[in-house]
């Protein structure tokens, strides 16, 4: 991995209206490599533009990144106002357009100078290149739980402190008193000795004629007044009254919807109709073929669905129209088996040496579980907008990558990527979903075939079997235990991996350890869902964790504990679960504790669910989650994210399944990929450990324990050992005699 | 045919047998009332007729012609603003995504209209027609709660007052 060679300073100027703009600037420095296409002439490239200072003292904060609940429209203004000193009443917020004048700079020198890798979502979407700094660069990714992490550490909190900077300075110099006399609060600047009290706005012109500081001093987190409070969300006002723009909801004139069915199997051609099979349909228009799809234009969404039902839509033959969810499987483990036998399994993490271990133990344990490939299922099925013309496109769409969209778009229509123009609006969820643009080529492909623009939505149907889904996957463990109740060798063998790259990966002090993964051919289309990995794999080790516990004769808590050799802060977020779940006190029959520890995305979570088993129902009382995310930049955002985080994983593990069947997807809506309801959602409560550690993530970290806290309970209530999701397959029966 | 929509007729002039949902959406352009199912299951298009919380994707605009359709733009008192549930959702900061919640105001709106007071097994049974795919359900619960006491005290100053 290269050194970030070029110099990356900010930059001013003074808008028209007087309005000061601070934004990042690069100047080239090496020219070598695949960084010296980007940077065109020898003058300095203006990347982007993070704050405005306007005429009337008022801020605006332009922010990169999309809202999807997440609250970042909010979070990310208030770590630049907080290192500016701003009034944060005067506060508004824009996101940046999709563009690469906007893209995203911060996430770049993250990658490169970052403590923490960026989390793969974030890369290989754009174009051909893969990791690289160049590429960074011309990405606006919202995903990876990165946006407070990398934009907000990189660009907001550095771009409010070079402006305060300035206009620091600038005060100095108009009111010939020395910096260090002056006072700044709330957007203005005081002189307490002469008694003078300007606001900002007074100081843009001069500020903007001076040279920036290249790393100006940033707040420690004592001085902080707005980080670490937590105002109302700015997004808010308008979910509660129906004006909140989302994808769906744009309007355009003479505007005309489109329905659309695409190949059950995936990757099936679809019998193209003829023009003539809607003549007799009023307000249907047009029929679109498209290479795997069929789609109908009319007047309205619902005419152009009915339109759609009543069409001969076929689909050719395709290799896979005979494959099961049990051939997936079979296939898997006829994989797994080869690569061990041929010894070309891709190795993950190798330490000490499993088989001298193996070779004498006398306490060896296997398990192997297995979880199912799992759906998105947004609550805003995928729509977009999209008009094209002649010399360009413009699209209307929720995106969590704008550019990737607008690349892809423009490849679809060959076009280049600056004459399609993304207007990015709010995602009703977006989970990994909204950063695969499927959707907008087809919006455009149907586009392009009219000369007005069209509405393109997914039917839920169209949602539930058209998605890229977390795979199913399985995961084999061997483990052996000592006398002391110690594992000695930990192996783990499971298929694909993605990212996090630590996903699989056991904070406990295991000294031999053989963790490994083989690749599997598959026709399902593999996307990022919450807590991608970490989705699954939180659930394979902590239960293995649990099930090492039971034979160790160890409390389970305690066995964790004990093995937690080397790792103080997942320590401390364990103690502080145990604690708040009062681990350890009896409960009433039938009720049982499950615990877990998992980190994911910087962010260290541990969990306690309680549960009871009602004859043969399950029902989730109670869920404490303990998180470490190193700082909290708004605590009651952060909460809810646990809380979200929490119901989302707790809907996959009850219920979620999505099986393939004839090549296909077997589930269609809500009443067979079931979500859960109000009356089913568990107490929860979340403790936070903040410090000054560099900020883990908010919006995915406390998915994956939620799913082994929960299996791990009901084995403890009733000695059913649940090693395959979701929970809804098995049946349950209160037993406590089966633990003896 | 003609709809009346938070107090105002519109003329349609479409097949009876389409769904409310989308003459609200696409014909008058209402667009604060969502698509999520189409088949009743998630409750993101609930309206109300005559004050009962329905699911819009699957009533045909035959059965909504003689009643009154109130939606999300429909539910704010005309002297205070924003109504109590909506201030409710504000101060919990209820939403995430945000785009569930319409249809979980009009199903709360509904219950409050018939019970003043709900117990949580009230809410449970009131509002499990209406799904919240990011999980905000235990704010949407403290929401209710606030806005039924809020009113409640209305009530009781109304009362008051007039005595």
């Amino acid at each position: 991995m290269g050194k970030w060679t070029r110099r990356a300073f900010i930059t001013t100027g003074v808008l028209t209206g007087g309005a000061l703009v601070i934004g990042v600037a690069i100047r080239p420095g090496n020219r070598a490599g695949k960084v010296k296409d980007l940077i065109g002439g020898e003058g300095d490239t203006v990347l982007n533009i993070w704050l405005k200072v306007n005429a009337d003292n008022t801020i605006t904060v332009i922010v990169p990144h999309a809202e999807m609940g997440q609250g970042v429209h909010t979070t990310l203004p208030m770590m630049l106002a907080d290192e500016m000193d701003a009034d944060w009443k005067t506060i508004k917020m824009l996101e940046a357009p999709g563009n690469k004048e906007y893209a995203n700079y911060a996430l770049g020198k993250g990658f490169i100078m970052g403590p923490k890798d960026i989390p793969s979502i974030l890369v290989g979407t754009v174009d051909g290149f893969f990791l690289t700094a160049t590429k960074q660069i011309s990405l606006q990714i919202t995903g990876g739980s990165s946006s407070v992490r990398f934009t907000g550490m990189f660009a907001m909190r550095v771009a409010g402190a070079a402006a305060r900077a300035v206009l620091l300075e600038a005060a100095s110099e108009e009111w010939e008193v020395a910096a260090g006399e002056l006072v700044v609060k709330n957007s203005t600047i005081s002189h307490p000795a002469s008694d003078r009290t300007a606001p900002f706005s007074d100081f843009v012109v001069k500020a903007s004629k001076l040279s920036q500081p290249a790393k100006p001093r940033l707040k420690t987190s004592e001085e902080f007044t707005i980080m670490g409070t937590s105002p109302p969300r700015f997004d808010i006002p308008s979910k509660v009254d129906g004006t909140a723009n989302f994808g769906i909801d744009v309007v355009l004139p003479n505007m005309k919807y489109a329905a659309i069915k695409a190949s059950p199997v995936f990757g099936a051609k679809a019998k193209p109709l003829e023009a003539s099979a809607i003549k007799d349909m009023p307000g249907v228009h047009k029929i679109v073929n498209l290479e795997g799809a069929i789609a109908v234009i009319a007047d309205g969404y619902w005419l152009a669905k009915k339109a759609l039902n009543t069409l001969p839509v076929e689909f050719d033959k395709s290799a896979h129209d005979t494959t099961g969810q049990s051939d997936i499987y079979d296939r898997y483990l006829q994989d797994m088996d080869t690569a061990l036998a041929e010894g070309n399994e891709e190795k993950d993490v190798k330490k000490g040496s499993i088989k001298n271990i193996f070779k004498k133990a006398t306490n060896v344990i296997e398990a192997e579980y297995r979880v199912p490939y799992l759906a998105h299922a947004t609550m805003e099925p995928m729509n977009c907008t999209a008009l094209v013309k002649e010399d360009g496109c413009e699209i209307w769409v929720g995106s969590q990558n704008p550019l990737g969209f607008a690349n892809s778009v423009a490849e679809v229509l060959d076009l280049d990527q600056e004459k399609v123009v993304v207007h990015n609006q709010y995602l009703g969820g977006g989970f990994g979903r909204r950063s695969v643009p499927d959707v907008a080529i087809q919006a455009a492909l149907i586009s392009k075939e009219v000369d007005y623009p069209v509405k393109l939505i997914w039917s839920r149907e169209e949602d539930i079997r058209q998605d890229h889904y977390r795979e199913a996957n399985i995961s084999r463990f061997k483990a052996s235990l000592n006398d002391k109740g110690q594992i000695d060798a930990w192996n783990n063998q499971f298929v694909f991996k993605h990212d996090p790259e630590e996903a699989p990966h056991i904070p406990y002090g295991v000294d031999n350890q053989f963790i490994h993964y083989t690749n599997s051919e598959t026709h399902i289309p593999w996307g990022y869902w919450r807590s991608v990995d970490s989705s699954m794999h939180a659930f394979f080790t902590e239960s293995f964790m649990d099930e090492l516990a039971f034979k160790a004769n160890i409390d389970p808590y305690q066995f964790r504990r004990d093995h937690l050799t080397n790792a103080p802060r997942f320590l401390k977020v364990l103690d502080l679960a145990a604690e708040k779940s009062n681990w350890g006190e009896a409960l009433p029959a039938n009720w049982g504790r499950g615990i877990s520890l998992h980190e994911s995305f910087g962010t260290i979570v541990a969990q306690v669910a309680e549960i009871e088993i009602v004859e043969d129902t399950l029902k989730v009382h109670r869920v404490v989650c303990a998180a470490d995310p190193g700082f909290v930049f708004h605590p009651d955002g952060f909460n809810a994210q646990m809380e979200s985080g929490i119901v989302f994983g707790l809907t996959a593990a009850l219920y979620g399944e999505i099986s393939i069947e004839k090549g296909a997807v077997k589930q269609s809506n809500f009443h067979d990929y079931q979500m859960l309801r109000m009356p089913e959602s568990p107490k929860i409560e979340t403790y936070i450990i903040t410090s000054d550690n560099w900020p883990g993530g908010g919006g995915e970290p406390s998915t994956p324990c939620i799913a082994p806290a929960l299996t791990n309970a009901i084995f403890n209530a009733s000695g059913i050992r649940i090693r395959e999701l979701p929970v809804k397959n098995h049946e349950l029966k209160a037993d406590s005699k089966i633990l003896g | 045919m003609k709809l009346n929509i938070n107090n105002t007729i519109h003329d349609v002039d479409l097949d009876p047998a389409t769904p409310l949902l989308w003459v609200i959406r696409e014909q008058v352009g209402l667009t604060g009332t969502k698509f999520g199912c189409g088949i009743g299951q998630c409750g993101a298009c609930t309206v109300q007729l005559d004050g009962l919380a329905i699911r819009s994707c699957l009533t045909p605009i035959q059965a909504a012609t003689d009643k009154e359709i109130t939606t999300i733009e429909g539910i704010s008192d005309q002297d205070s603003g924003l109504h109590a549930l909506q201030k409710a959702w504000i101060e919990e900061q209820v939403p995430q995504c945000g785009y569930c919640q319409s249809g979980q105001i009009l199903s709360a709106h509904s219950l409050l209209t018939q019970n003043t007071s709900p117990t949580d097994e009230d809410i449970d049974q009131a509002m499990s027609g209406n799904i919240c795919r990011c999980g905000t359900y235990s704010r949407i619960k403290s929401g209710i709660k606030l806005a039924a006491e809020e009113l409640r005290n209305t009530a009781t100053t109304k009362i008051l007052n007039n005595g």
